[in-house]
């Protein structure tokens, strides 16, 4: 019955049919495509590309941490390697990962859509990230820019004497690639669903989606003028945010801030939203509480802007100004631990198989529950006066953005590689590597929590000798992190060439992306379809045995 | 003390008792929740693992778990929320009587000085036992004043003051850290703070002083001729400076504000940002005239005027003090005021 619209492909055919990958050939038909799946996939080669020049940098930090004395790189390249990894790493790879690379591609196809609203916005969008990251390349190889990620006044405005300027401006860029991502997903969700795919039908991933782009949008433009103030003032001699010249570098931190708090979930929500699709496809059901956990996505986008001071506990704002952050930090944990619930509810009387994509999907909420957990430590005002800018911070966001947006991004990359490719990954080795990160992770940050609360400093290249042990524990994991980073990338290059050719349909599951052909044809659907379901219509898939799907790998 | 390998840091202040307690109980609570969660997801992935023939049951949700769910997390994280916004009521807020510090960051050093008039670089000493208040300004960017083993830790931001303060409660040599980062040599701007035994201290603040902090304050007010304005009865063209620190200041523009450090700062460098009701706005300002340190001079002097008579009593206790003659606790020192 739900086979209706698909063109059933026997596996292992070999006469290739024609599909967006194989309609148009050269390098032009790539550039100038405009279609929604052509454009994901050169977003995901260039974060990738940006992935692991902030992993390369990752790797010199950690291997500067080994000894308590600074040996390896002088002081300035190291708060310049920090610097780097982070500018790398959150604003041009995590923020465009999911939605540039997964959302992009899925969207159309989710909601049965042909492309999303603008396609030449979106090609315009990918060339913004481009350009950005041009600017940022040559910044990086011309000298670099030492302020950490941050910005922070006066130093960067007054003091660094590094390239600030163009860093700010590289970043300024490419954020609106981010904006422009943002506006094409909600028009396209609100205009281009397909005649029954009701808000309420909607899969999770595009609910998550729905709430990113709507941080994207109004938070992006508030960091740009944010960075564009801080060109001003370090260019023009502007007054605003130094204290010598009349500013004030508390404004400074609340603007940043206003975005960059809410730049958390744009880079979890994504991630929550293919873990809920992994999840009740491993588990063969429809997610527990579907409605709770698409609400809880809005809810946590519409919070996230109301906690950024919570960055400031001990920056010099008022008691009172903390107080308040403090509660309303609380207040959006909430709907965080709501979706925790609802994942581990949906395993209950499921029929779950441990794919790769479910192992990832298990790291997640291992990590992400961690991470969300002493997110509540950092919460505390008594306890961030302890903890702020030390260790323990850094292994918080990193079990949030790397435990979990990087395990959900992994864990969706392998859900839907056969749709993007056309071809089956190697299953052994992607559980190999969902094991060899998740073990690495927790060997390379768990340290670190215990770091913090010792009192070690975060940006510091040299530092007391009590503290090594615990440092050299993180760079060995970190090692091992890499090489399970490193896996995924060689098997999905190795698949592409040897891999077997992928069925529709290989997971049996439900969502009209999995209706297409693998790899879809440049306009998804042969016909629009309609849909006459709900969302999670595992209960139909399963009822006919016969159906199901070939194991993989 | 610095062991190879701790797994806890020294507890040297009277909050680090306060935020370690509630450090053990967020790990208790979120131990609990990891273990809930845990289980359950073990536990259902292994119970309800794929069998042939055994089809999921479809649960569509539940409206009354949603709610439990909900809420018990909310009010659990709302006690956590109270209790942490108690300890930090209690570090932010310091009490009346403390010895006073002034601290000035700059790249990468700590300069410290005490009310008494001691100096010091990158390192602190002070006391086992008495409430110790630093009032810090940074010369370039912003810095952070970390002593992990008391748990406390503040910005030190350019342009204003900020406050924080401990209580030592255990002889030793503690680390303390800038971990707000600023610039090339952050990680080797550190120093330590030294807590000693109160004889041991008068012992070491015998000796090296040029007076306390509110009389080279004094002489700064009579060079830069702040008494021309500022004198002793009604007479000036500004206000008499007496008794005006600690209570609240009436402005032109109808507002009153606390006379607290930030606002003799103030009006110092900016006296246009505030001006005092009933008074012509004709003192200039002392931007870029002043230094840091002679800031926080005239700072500790100003304040010192604030009960009249105290500055001239203080300041010749003070200046013979010897370690005998200052008993414990409640010795009032150069420019204590409450
Ligand atoms: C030319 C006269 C003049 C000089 C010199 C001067 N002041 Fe003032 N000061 C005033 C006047 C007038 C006011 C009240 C109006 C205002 O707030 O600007 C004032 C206000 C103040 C206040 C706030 C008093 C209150 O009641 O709240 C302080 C503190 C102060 N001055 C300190 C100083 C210091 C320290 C110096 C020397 C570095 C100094 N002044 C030099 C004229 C002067
Ligand atoms: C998605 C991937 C990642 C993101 C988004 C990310 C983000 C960040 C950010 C924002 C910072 C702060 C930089 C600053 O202080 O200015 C940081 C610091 C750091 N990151 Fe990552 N990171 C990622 C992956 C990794 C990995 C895989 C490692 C493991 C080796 C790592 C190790 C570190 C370390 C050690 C620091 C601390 C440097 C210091 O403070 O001295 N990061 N990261
Ligand atoms: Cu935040
Ligand atoms: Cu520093």
């Amino acid at each position: 019955m739900s086979m209706a619209t698909a063109t059933t492909q026997p596996a292992g055919q070999t006469i290739e049919r024609e599909n967006y990958l194989n309609k148009h050939y050269g390098v032009g038909s790539w550039l100038f495509t405009t279609d929604h799946k052509r454009i994901a996939l050169l977003y995901l080669l260039s974060i990738t590309f940006f992935f692991f020049i902030g992993g390369f940098f990752a790797l010199l930090i950690r291997l500067e941490l080994l000894t308590p004395a600074g040996d390896l790189v002088q002081a300035d390249t190291y708060n310049k390697l920090f610097t780097m990894h982070g500018q790398v790493m959150v604003f041009f790879f995590l923020i465009p990962s999911i939605p540039a690379v997964l959302g992009n591609f899925l969207v159309p196809m989710m909601i049965g859509a042909k492309d999303l609203a603008f396609p030449r916005i979106n090609l315009l969008s990918w060339y913004l990230y481009i350009i950005g990251g041009v600017m940022m390349l040559h910044c990086m190889l011309t000298g670099g820019v030492d302020t950490g990620w941050t910005f922070y006044v006066p130093f960067s405005t007054a003091f660094s004497n590094t390239k600030v300027i163009e860093a700010g401006l590289a970043i300024f860029v490419a954020g609106f690639s981010s904006i422009l991502t943002g506006l094409n997903f909600i028009v396209t969700i609100h205009r281009m669903r397909a005649p029954g795919m009701t808000w309420s039908r909607l899969p999770l991933f595009i609910w998550a989606h729905y709430a990113t782009s709507i941080i994207q949008i109004l938070g992006t433009p508030v960091i740009a003028i944010t960075l564009v103030l801080v060109v001003a003032e370090r260019a023009l001699h502007l007054g605003i945010f130094d204290p010598k010249l009349g500013g004030d570098p508390l404004l400074f931190q609340h603007l940043f801030w206003f975005y960059s708090h809410p730049a958390v979930y744009i880079m979890i929500l994504p991630s929550m939203g293919i873990v809920s699709e992994i999840i009740a496809c491993f588990s063969r059901k429809r997610i527990f509480g579907y409605g709770f956990v698409a609400i809880s996505s809005i809810s946590i986008a519409v919070f996230g802007f109301l906690v950024w001071a919570h960055h400031m506990f001990v920056a010099g704002i008022s008691v009172y100004a903390a107080l308040v952050f403090s509660i309303l930090s609380y207040a959006v944990a909430v709907p965080s631990a709501v979706k925790v619930f609802n994942w581990t509810a949906t395993l209950y009387k499921g029929s779950i198989r441990y794919d790769a994509p479910m192992l990832y999907a298990f790291g997640f909420l291992g990590l992400f529950t961690i991470g969300g957990l002493t997110g509540l430590f950092l919460a505390s005002l008594g306890i961030d006066m302890h903890v702020h800018d030390t260790y323990f911070v850094i292994a918080h966001f990193h079990y949030i953005m790397v435990g979990g947006a990087l395990m959900g991004y992994l864990g969706g990359m392998h859900f839907w590689w056969p749709k993007i490719s056309g071809k089956l990954y190697p299953e052994g080795w992607a559980r190999l590597a969902a094991l060899i990160v998740f073990i690495g992770f927790n060997l390379t940050f768990f340290p670190q929590f215990i770091l913090g609360y010792l009192g070690m400093p975060r940006r510091y290249y040299q530092y007391p000798p009590e503290f090594q042990v615990l440092n050299v524990l993180s760079t060995a994991g970190a090692t091992v992190l890499g090489i399970g980073y490193l896996l995924p990338m060689m098997y999905f290059l190795w698949s592409m060439r040897y891999g077997k050719p992928a069925p529709d349909n290989p997971w049996n599951a439900a969502g009209l992306e999995w209706k297409t052909s693998s790899p879809p044809t440049t306009f998804n659907f042969e016909e629009e379809p309609v849909v006459t379901w709900e969302a999670y219509n595992y209960e139909e898939l399963d009822a006919h045995p016969d159906e199901e799907a070939p194991s993989v790998g | 003390m610095f062991d190879n390998f701790p797994l806890w840091p020294d507890r040297a202040s009277t909050a680090a008792g306060n935020v370690d307690a509630l450090f053990i109980f967020l790990i208790i609570v979120s131990g609990l929740m990891t273990g809930l969660i845990f289980t359950a997801v073990l536990y259902f992935a292994a119970r309800y693992r794929r069998q042939r023939g055994v089809r999921a049951e479809q649960i569509e949700g539940s409206t009354p778990l949603e709610l439990t769910w909900s809420v018990i997390p909310f009010f659990v994280f709302m006690a956590i929320f109270a209790w942490g916004a108690v300890v930090y009521f209690k570090s932010r807020t310091p009490p009346g009587d403390s010895t006073e510090v002034y601290v000035v960051a700059k790249q990468w050093m700590w300069k410290l000085e005490h009310a008494e008039g001691q100096r010091e670089i990158n390192e602190l000493h002070v006391p086992v036992g008495r409430d110790v208040k630093l009032i810090m300004t940074s010369q370039d960017v912003i810095h952070s004043f970390f002593v992990p083993a008391f748990r406390m830790k503040q910005d030190v931001v350019p342009g204003r003051y900020t406050v924080a303060w401990f209580r030592a409660t255990k002889p030793g040599t503690y680390h303390l850290f800038c971990t707000q980062y600023c610039g090339t040599q952050h990680s080797g701007m550190i120093g330590y703070v030294i807590v000693q035994e109160p004889a041991q201290y008068e012992a070491w603040m015998s000796g090296g002083s040029t007076g306390p902090l509110s009389a080279t304050g004094e002489k700064i007010f009579a060079e830069l001729g702040c008494v021309t304005c500022h004198r002793t009865d009604s007479q000036g063209r500004g206000p008499n400076l007496q008794g005006v620190f600690g209570k609240p200041v009436q402005l032109e523009d109808g507002r009153s504000v606390m006379a607290d450090e930030n606002y003799i700062r103030e009006c110092i460098l900016d006296p246009g940002a505030k001006r005092v009701k009933g008074f012509q706005p004709i003192m200039p300002t002392f931007q870029g005239l002043v230094s840091e340190e002679q800031v926080n001079a005239l700072v500790a002097y100003v304040k010192s005027l604030a009960q009249p008579g105290t500055a001239a009593a203080t300041t010749k206790t003070a200046a013979v003090v010897s370690p005998q003659d200052r008993p414990e606790p409640a010795h009032s020192t150069g420019s204590q005021v409450q």
